[in-house]
């Protein structure tokens, strides 16, 4: 459903971001996107929805080139792409509810919006969402008074009441500790399969792209330098993705958090709804 | 109080949280607004023929921004601005001088009860009066001319600076306070070693800040007879002669746009 | 190097390095010479008689302002009621121009960067030039009276809040703005969304940090025909009336003391 041709990104200071990406995504699949610091992962899916242009290339979702739409289209596509931030990028003085209602901004007009007067199915499918997510108990709350598994919950809500068909993750885990960062990859994979949306994943921690994933891009230097499945992952490419490094205990890692998370997998949704709050 | 919310969430019924939550409060302040602005717009009386006359000489001012007048009055101008300046300096160094000790003085953490009482206490009258009303009261007692307007504003920026900086003090970094306390150092030794290095880059930046803020004013005592550019605008406009005012103006603005850009300058190499 | 060796062999330790030092000593000099002849020019533009006299007119000042005439307060209560009047219209008036203004010219959501330059001369212009001169101007303009008072205030707060402001809108988180504009938002949405609650707090506390200001520049605007307490205090003061004058000062202390006091209130509240 995604097609990335040939894109190049240099910003104005000179760097070279991404250089000649070629891509393609399915539809439904779960893609994580590893690499180092600075590989150009961030970039990558800021291009997707143009929050960053691209120098050049071109990227077709669904056969809409999304390279020089005007400002209107792009409103129009911006709503089936969402995107989940590392820091959550809620606004943190509106409520949980107004944040994950702003997930329908790219639907509804300016007006309706400023007062607040959303549509009854939108404020439905909000609550049903924060409740899936296992928040709607804090549907007043103000956003700063949230924990960092509950913020990225409501993230995820105001995300999936864009409607969207592919998801953009950028770093979905990076501020948050190793548990609440599973139930949080288990909450996007979960619902990926519920909805059937294909997913960009930008991810640093190896282990978990492994576990999470149905593929995985090694990017370096803003090239793509590894595409499979994470069975392929071995310590030779973890090397040419990232540099030398004792690779042994990112796999030894791998194999004790996955027995971890057997007897988790199996009640995977009372988990969900206190998990923030232990 | 949010459970009946969830529920009628749950049916798509949903509104903004409301700012105030008790909705006859909420009512009684916007009845209670509502009635000041009525009453208060009520209290303005407009004499339209005056302005109608007014709006001619309205259009005669803005178009003298288009051509400003520096030549006519010049010498006029170069003497007020000489002494807005000369005025603005002086004050400024003399201000921030004795607000130094004036602002220790004040600061809670540092001065003991009677000393923090008399220093607030003069922060209090300093802050209080506009600057024009303790020039008028310096021309009486000292004199038309500059001098009155410099200790005018060299006393306005006794109370601005010391209270500032006796707020800065009240939230400086105790630790360091007390680990050159533990030293063993005076009271004296104290202040030099923890506090000045604390709180000097932002006195600097507000003393820059105040020297703006001085020549500014200094553009306004005059009216009053205090010295300054003051004196030559209110003339040039009682006789509307706006181009010259406009030149005036003009000056004033690039003067003060100057001076915001040195502050800067000075504030980025202090920090 | 700040650490050097003497003629013995052993180490001098000093702050700084001897051309900084040197430096720094001719910087004092240059300060103090220019100083020294701002100081000359002061005081020649000044009559020492009247300054010698100062101490015997500042008391003889006092001993006219007391004992108050109290029976003159009931006459004022209209001009007072005026000039909170034109503070609080003036903020008003001033908010709802300088809102728009600062979008404008905060560098992340200004349209366009000539867009930007036009609305940073409208904030350098309003903050030059004293609610007094405004208030000058518009008299002439519009004819003395509150009115005028109100449209100087709002003139001059452009610039404040407006700077202020824009200032606010420059150091916001940018990820939330990155998040709404992901959700397809247009740019009125991102603004309300994403902009606008994260400044909210600093917008209020500004405004009503402005209006504490102008109920203190609103007191002195009557000296120039512009309506409030001034214009009293302008006639005592030419009919020579200290005792009013005094009574007219205890009136101006208390109402500014107390917008102190509120607006010190709020803005805690709000933060």
């Amino acid at each position: 459903m995604l097609t990335l041709r040939a894109v190049t990104k240099r910003y104005a200071t000179g760097d070279l971001a991404l250089n000649d990406i070629h891509l393609s995504l399915p539809r439904g699949q779960v893609m994580a996107l590893i690499g180092p610091s600075g590989a150009g992962k961030s970039t990558l899916i800021r291009c997707v929805n143009r929050l960053v242009e691209p120098s050049s290339g071109s990227i077709e979702l669904e056969g809409t080139d999304l390279t020089g739409l005007s400002v209107g289209r792009l409103r129009e596509v911006r709503r089936v792409m969402a995107m989940i931030f590392q820091e959550y990028a809620l606004v943190d003085r509106l409520t949980v509810m107004e944040n994950v209602l702003s997930g329908r901004l790219g639907y509804v007009g300016f007006w309706r919006s400023f007062l607040r007067r959303y549509p009854q199915a939108d404020v439905v499918e909000a609550f049903r969402l924060l409740e899936r997510v296992g928040l709607a108990h804090a549907l007043d709350k103000r956003a700063d008074a949230l924990s960092g598994g509950q913020r990225q919950r409501v993230g995820i809500a105001r995300a999936l009441l864009q409607d969207p068909r592919l998801l953009l993750v950028d770093e979905p885990t990076a501020s948050l500790d190793p548990k609440t960062s599973r139930q949080i990859m288990r909450l996007i994979r979960e619902l990926c399969a519920e909805r059937d949306l294909a997913a960009i994943i930008n991810i640093h921690d190896v282990a978990l792209a492994r576990q999470f994933a149905d593929r995985i891009v090694g990017l370096r230097a803003g090239e793509i330098v590894f595409d499979g499945t994470p069975a392929e992952l071995d310590a030779e490419i973890l090397t040419t993705i990232y540099g030398e490094e004792d690779w042994g205990s990112v796999e030894g890692d791998e194999e004790g958090t996955a027995d971890d998370s057997t007897p988790a997998n199996t009640t995977p949704a009372p988990l969900l709804a206190v998990g923030g709050e232990r | 109080m949010s459970a009946p919310r969830e529920r009628l969430a749950e049916q798509g019924e949903w509104r903004r949280l409301p700012f105030i939550g008790d909705a006859r409060l909420r009512w009684l302040l916007a009845l209670g607004v509502l009635l000041y602005l009525v009453l208060a717009l009520a209290s303005i009386s407009v004499n339209w023929a005056r302005v109608a006359e007014g709006m001619s000489r309205g259009l005669n001012f803005l178009a003298a921004f288009a051509q400003p007048d520096f030549v006519s009055r010049r010498s006029d101008i170069v003497n007020g601005l000489l002494e807005s300046l000369t005025m603005t300096l002086t004050s400024t160094v003399i201000g921030v001088a004795l607000a130094i000790p004036v602002g220790l003085g004040a600061a809670r953490n540092i001065s003991p009860l009677p000393i923090y009482l008399v220093c607030r206490g003069i922060i209090t009258v300093s802050r209080t009066f506009q600057e024009i009303i303790i020039a008028i009261l310096f021309v009486v007692m000292f004199g038309f001319g500059p001098l009155a307007g410099m200790i005018t504003l060299a006393f306005a920026t006794i109370g601005f600076m010391a209270k500032l900086l006796a707020e800065d003090i009240e939230d400086l970094d105790w630790r360091q306070v007390e680990a050159v306390r533990a030293t063993g150092a005076s009271w004296w030794q104290t202040i030099n070693h923890a506090v000045q290095p604390q709180v000097m880059p932002r006195l600097i930046g507000l003393s820059m800040y105040r020297l703006d803020i001085n020549f500014r004013e200094s553009a306004v005592i005059g009216i009053v007879g205090a010295g300054g550019i003051g004196a030559t605008l209110n003339t040039s406009i009682s006789r509307y002669e706006y181009d010259t005012s406009a030149a005036i103006l003009l000056i004033i603005i690039a003067i003060v746009l100057l001076c915001e850009y040195c502050s800067s300058h000075v504030r980025r190499w202090t920090q | 190097m700040p650490v050097s060796t003497n003629e013995q062999g052993q180490p001098i330790w000093r702050l700084r390095t001897s051309r900084a030092q040197w430096l720094g000593y001719i910087g004092w000099l240059a300060g103090a010479s220019l100083f020294l002849l701002c100081w000359k020019l002061i005081s020649d533009n000044t009559m020492w008689v009247f300054v010698q006299d100062a101490g015997r007119q500042g008391g003889d000042l006092i001993s006219r302002m007391l004992p108050p005439q109290w029976s003159y307060a009931h006459r004022l209560w209209k001009p007072m009621w005026d000039t909170i009047n034109i503070a609080t219209l003036g903020t008003l008036l001033g908010i709802a121009m300088a809102f728009p203004v600062a979008f404008l010219a905060a560098r992340n959501t200004t349209p366009h960067p000539l867009v930007r330059s036009i609305a940073l001369v409208i904030i350098v212009a309003s903050r030059s030039i004293n609610s007094l001169i405004w208030a000058m101007l518009l008299v002439t303009i519009l004819g003395p009276g509150v009115l005028a008072g109100i449209i100087a205030i709002a003139l001059r707060s452009i610039g404040f809040i407006g700077k202020l402001l824009y200032e606010a809108i420059e150091e916001i988180h940018p990820t939330p703005v990155e998040a709404i504009s992901a959700t397809g938002a247009s740019r009125m949405q991102v603004m309300n969304y994403a902009v606008l609650p994260q400044v909210m707090p600093a917008f209020a506390g500004i405004s009503v940090y402005r209006w504490d200001i102008n109920i203190r520049e609103s007191t002195v605007l009557g000296l120039v025909g512009a309506g409030g307490i001034g214009l009293q205090l302008n006639s005592a003061i030419n009919s020579l009336a200290w005792n009013q004058v005094s009574v007219i000062f205890l009136m101006i202390f208390v109402t500014v003391l107390v917008s102190e006091w509120v607006s010190v209130r709020v803005r805690r509240a709000i933060i």
